[in-house]
């Protein structure tokens, strides 16, 4: 007899208000299998997760543990059914040690005491026993990001878990981390646990699942095995419609410098020296990609460039202008866009309404009476044909920009930033978070306006994007650019090398 | 965080009768301030009730009859309520229900309704009076409500109305501009309030821009200056400064007649109940419709995004508070000019704190600034009567004007009371966002 799925969902429907999250899900995940649940940001993903752990009930539907009918009303339901989750933002608290961490709520106790030994004991065995490196007793707010991760499944593993929840748990890793991650989950899988492994990055789900639930607007759009699956097979069933994975783009024909930078020196705000001695140049109709793992300068690099963080030592020009120390104002006025690297907090004004987030940049423009009254008319419509040339989608100019998704916000951003007469753009991050149809949109927009001879700076944590589109690229590691070179011939290996320090001389 | 308990999240979800849960989930969030008004009278109400009844009667009828009893004895204290609020009501708005004979004779009376010996009136003399009172409140509430806008919490609208009091009341008394025309007069002793408040609000501004010393502290420490700095001016003997030694209680001299307010007849209605209105509409229209504002409104919602767009906080800042005094100058010298005409020690007595609750009430929107200046108006000129009427402390309606401002600020307790859903986040409004920054 063949032995039933550890975790089984039937029909499971959940409503909100205006939207179905949920419409009649199946899933079914089977005993020692990693499970892809793929689709975009609200495809409903979290949702079903969310309902399986506990903490939402749904309004119909069944989920079965171990062949057994579960009800599950709380997260202590779900973890006594050996269910565990990670979520995407960490529920740890930062001043505890690792084992304080991990034994909240679950105790090892002598009598009234804690009996911290034992507890760091046990965690360290299972920290081995599954090729988790964490030490017990560091202090969690020390540790990296992706330690934190681990100290998260260890967690759920000393909890007993034999089926783990991970919810786009590379979102906040390095390649390198991911990569170890990857590691983890196979040796637990080994080991008799079971994944459900929640994300949208199509590279991640061929290179780990055993099998693979695509999810869109709700609905269950197919179940696949990875070795009948392409990118581009997942992504059309993700999104609805063939997706351009990689964009099409010409030659490049680079023109004048628009964008030199010299010996660029920047401290971060614990003053600490970040950018050390960047030079570098974009020409026109070129886009330079900024390749590094995060933290490596290139934050406080876009920031100087753009004028949001004074400079140290060095020379920025824009156009023949020198822009060391101008002012964010200055350097926009010379046709310089920029798309922020945190969107939420530098991009846009979330209680705005999106018209007058599309006038951020311009609200002294579109304006009478010697530009000290804002122009209603004349804003309203410049803000309807942008928002329609972009395909912004919302209901009305009105509606206020909190309310839109995460692409939506962005390609808000891009619409102000390409609506004006613009040399140079300086991207950060661009795509960052957003789901494969958005990521399409911004990428064809930067190939669309390097073909209009503005110059581009792409600043990318994410390989990928930064080789398929960039013409050049200069890596950049500890606040310097370790080489620079062109992307035709430029190979991931190589790359991930120089982003590790690694110079291709010296190795 | 993510630990929603089952019974919350099921609540939140759409039951059965579809159209008139969502209804209620998009009206009641802008229902909340008047929610607010609304459980603090009943609040109130259950107050009196309390302290009008007998309780040794109400034991001893519970004890003989029963619950039936207890609840006949609780009859006087809600009689003792109606009646309070029902003098509360013609104190503030002069609609009242009375014997149209009981009044004092040179009191205007309109009879609207007679119902035997009594009578539904409306004495118009209460409802000028509430009027006249609610017309600093609207200047005061807007000063701060022009400070939140720009991310800025205003404790100081007090020392800026003093501020401005003081440079009016002086340009009104000074001898050398006694014979100006009014025409040139009033506005000149206006432009000094205006001028007076938007300093001394400039002040904590400049110190926030300069330094980023909190404001908080900045307008609550400004706040003691002007008003121990007006004391001194006002009573200080040597020198004699703004000393009116003719007179025998400690002020300032009269204002010259040519820089009062004009009055409406011999109403106590007099011009700054205009200026109060147009300052309304101005402040509305610098706000949401000019370069300026638009950048005051960035700088608070999100001074990070501002930065980015080229904006410069800290003039965004230093402007928001000049503004912000400026109106608040504006209220002292319209209460010295069309109400007092002279400036006494201690003359404001917490109008500019009250401003803070009622810039609150009105969430910073310019427009609601006058029902809620009103209502605020109100419920102090009605405690008089409600005192007379229903022998209850006037102290009273300073815990319902408490209440009102707890509900309406910390609304979480109105929304739980009414079961609101929580507001979604881009709806809300910044209050004391630079807490903590």
């Amino acid at each position: 007899m063949e032995q039933p799925p550890v975790l089984e969902a039937r029909g499971i429907t959940k409503r909100f208000p205006g939207v179905v999250a949920n419409d009649h899900i199946d899933f079914t995940l089977k005993k020692g299998q990693i499970h892809c649940m793929l689709g975009e940001n609200g495809a409903g993903k979290t949702t079903l997760m969310n309902i399986i752990y506990g903490l939402y009930q749904p309004d119909a539907g069944e989920i079965r543990v171990n062949g057994q009918p579960a009800t599950i009303h709380s997260a202590n339901d779900a973890i006594g059914l050996g269910i565990g989750m990670v979520h995407q933002h960490f529920m740890l608290i930062p001043e505890l040690t690792v084992t304080e961490n991990i034994i909240l709520g679950n105790e090892v106790t002598v009598g009234p005491f804690l009996n911290r030994k034992k507890a760091a004991a046990q965690i360290r065995e299972l920290s081995d026993r599954f090729g988790l490196q964490v030490d017990p007793l560091a202090r969690v707010g020390d540790l990296p990001v992706g330690s934190r991760q681990r100290v998260e499944i260890v967690k759920a593993l000393f909890r007993k878990a034999d089926i783990l929840i991970l919810d786009e748990p590379t979102a906040v890793l390095t390649p390198q981390e991911a990569e170890d991650l990857f590691e983890v989950m196979h040796s637990l899988v080994e080991q008799g646990v079971s994944i459900v492994f929640i994300t949208h990055k199509l590279k991640e789900v061929l290179a780990v699942a055993d099998e693979i639930t695509v999810l869109r607007d709700g609905h269950v759009a197919g179940v696949v095995q990875p070795k009948e699956a392409t990118e581009a097979s997942l992504a059309s069933l993700m999104v609805g419609r063939e997706v351009l994975l990689r964009v099409k783009k010409e030659a490049s024909e680079p023109g004048d410098p628009v964008l030199s930078v010299r010996d660029l020196r920047v401290m971060d705000d614990r003053d600490h020296l970040v950018v050390d001695g960047v030079s570098l140049e974009v020409r026109s109709g070129e886009i330079l990609g900024v390749a590094g793992v995060q933290g490596n300068g290139q934050t406080e690099l876009v920031e100087a460039l753009t004028g949001l963080r004074p400079v140290l030592g060095g020379q920025a020009f824009i156009d023949g202008h020198e822009t060391t120390l101008a002012t964010p104002r200055q350097v926009t006025e010379l046709g310089v866009a920029h798309i922020p690297e945190d969107r939420e907090q530098d991009g846009l004004v979330k209680s705005f309404p999106i018209v007058d987030n599309l006038l951020l940049n311009v609200y002294y423009q579109l304006t009478y009476a010697r530009r000290m009254v804002i122009d209603d008319a004349q804003a309203a419509n410049y803000a309807r044909d942008v928002i329609e040339k972009f395909d912004v989608r919302t209901p009305s100019i009105y509606a206020t920009a909190g309310t839109l998704s995460g692409g939506n916000k962005q390609k808000m951003i891009v619409a102000r930033e390409f609506s004006r007469p613009i040399k140079l753009l300086i991207a950060a991050q661009p795509t960052r978070g957003l789901d494969v149809g958005s990521i399409e949109f911004i990428h064809q927009q930067l190939v669309a306006i390097r073909a209009h001879g503005v110059a581009v700076l792409l600043a990318s944590a994410e390989l990928d994007e930064i080789m398929s589109l960039s013409d050049r690229i200069a890596v950049m590691f500890r606040g310097q650019i370790i080489d620079t070179l062109p992307a035709a011939g430029a190979s991931r290996e190589q790359l991930g090398l120089l982003m590790a320090g690694v110079h291709a001389q010296a190795a | 965080m993510e630990e929603k308990s089952p019974e919350v999240s099921s609540s939140a979800e759409p039951q059965p009768s579809v159209a008139r849960r969502i209804s209620w989930g998009e009206i009641g969030p802008r229902l909340v301030p008047v929610l607010a008004v609304l459980t603090a009278v009943l609040f109130g109400g259950l107050f009196m009730v309390f302290s009008g009844t007998d309780w040794a009667g109400a034991r001893a009828a519970f004890a003989s009859d029963g619950l039936g009893g207890f609840v006949r004895e609780l009859g006087p204290g809600i009689g003792k309520a109606g009646v309070a609020y029902a003098a509360m009501v013609e104190g503030a708005t002069g609609l009242g229900y009375i014997d149209p004979s009981s009044v004092r004779a040179q009191t205007t009376v309109v009879v609207l309704l007679r119902l035997g010996e009594r009578a539904i009136v409306f004495l118009p003399g209460n409802l000028v009076a509430t009027v006249v009172r609610s017309t600093p409140f609207v200047l005061a509430g807007l000063a701060v409500a022009v400070g939140f806008k720009a991310g800025l919490f205003n404790i100081g609208a007090e020392g800026q109305l003093y501020a401005g009091a003081l440079l009016a009341v002086w340009i009104g008394f000074v001898p050398a501009l006694a014979d100006l025309p009014g025409i040139l007069h009033i506005p000149l002793a206006v432009a000094g309030g205006i001028l007076g408040g938007a300093i001394w609000g400039a002040i904590a501004g400049f110190l926030k821009a300069r330094t980023g010393a909190h404001e908080v502290i900045n307008t609550i420490m400004l706040n003691h200056i002007a008003i121990r700095l007006a004391d001194w001016l006002i009573k200080s003997r040597t020198p004699i400064i703004l000393l009116d030694t003719t007179a025998s209680v400690p002020r300032t001299p009269f204002i010259a007649a040519s820089a009062e307010y004009p009055r409406l007849g011999d109403t106590p209605l007099h011009f700054g109940i205009l200026i109060s209105l147009g300052a309304v509409a101005l402040v509305w229209w610098f706000l949401y419709r000019t370069t300026l504002g638009f950048e005051l409104r960035t700088v608070g919602a999100n001074p990070n995004a501002a930065k980015y767009a080229g904006m410069s906080v800290t003039r965004n800042l230093v402007l928001a508070m000049a503004v912000s005094g400026g109106l608040a100058g504006l209220a002292g010298a319209g209460e010295v000019l069309g109400v007092q005409h002279n400036l006494p020690p201690g003359f404001f007595a917490g109008v500019g704190f009250d401003s803070i609750a009622i810039a609150l009430l009105a969430k910073t929107n310019p427009i609601a600034m006058i029902p809620a200046a009103f209502l605020w108006g109100g419920l102090l000129n009605g405690a008089g009567l409600m005192q007379i009427r229903a022998d209850i402390s006037i102290d009273l309606v300073k815990i319902i004007q408490a209440l009102i401002v707890m509900f309406v600020a910390a609304d979480q307790i109105v929304r739980v009371i009414w079961r609101i859903r929580a507001r979604r986040q881009e709806e809300e409004v910044i209050f004391s966002r630079g807490w903590g920054r």
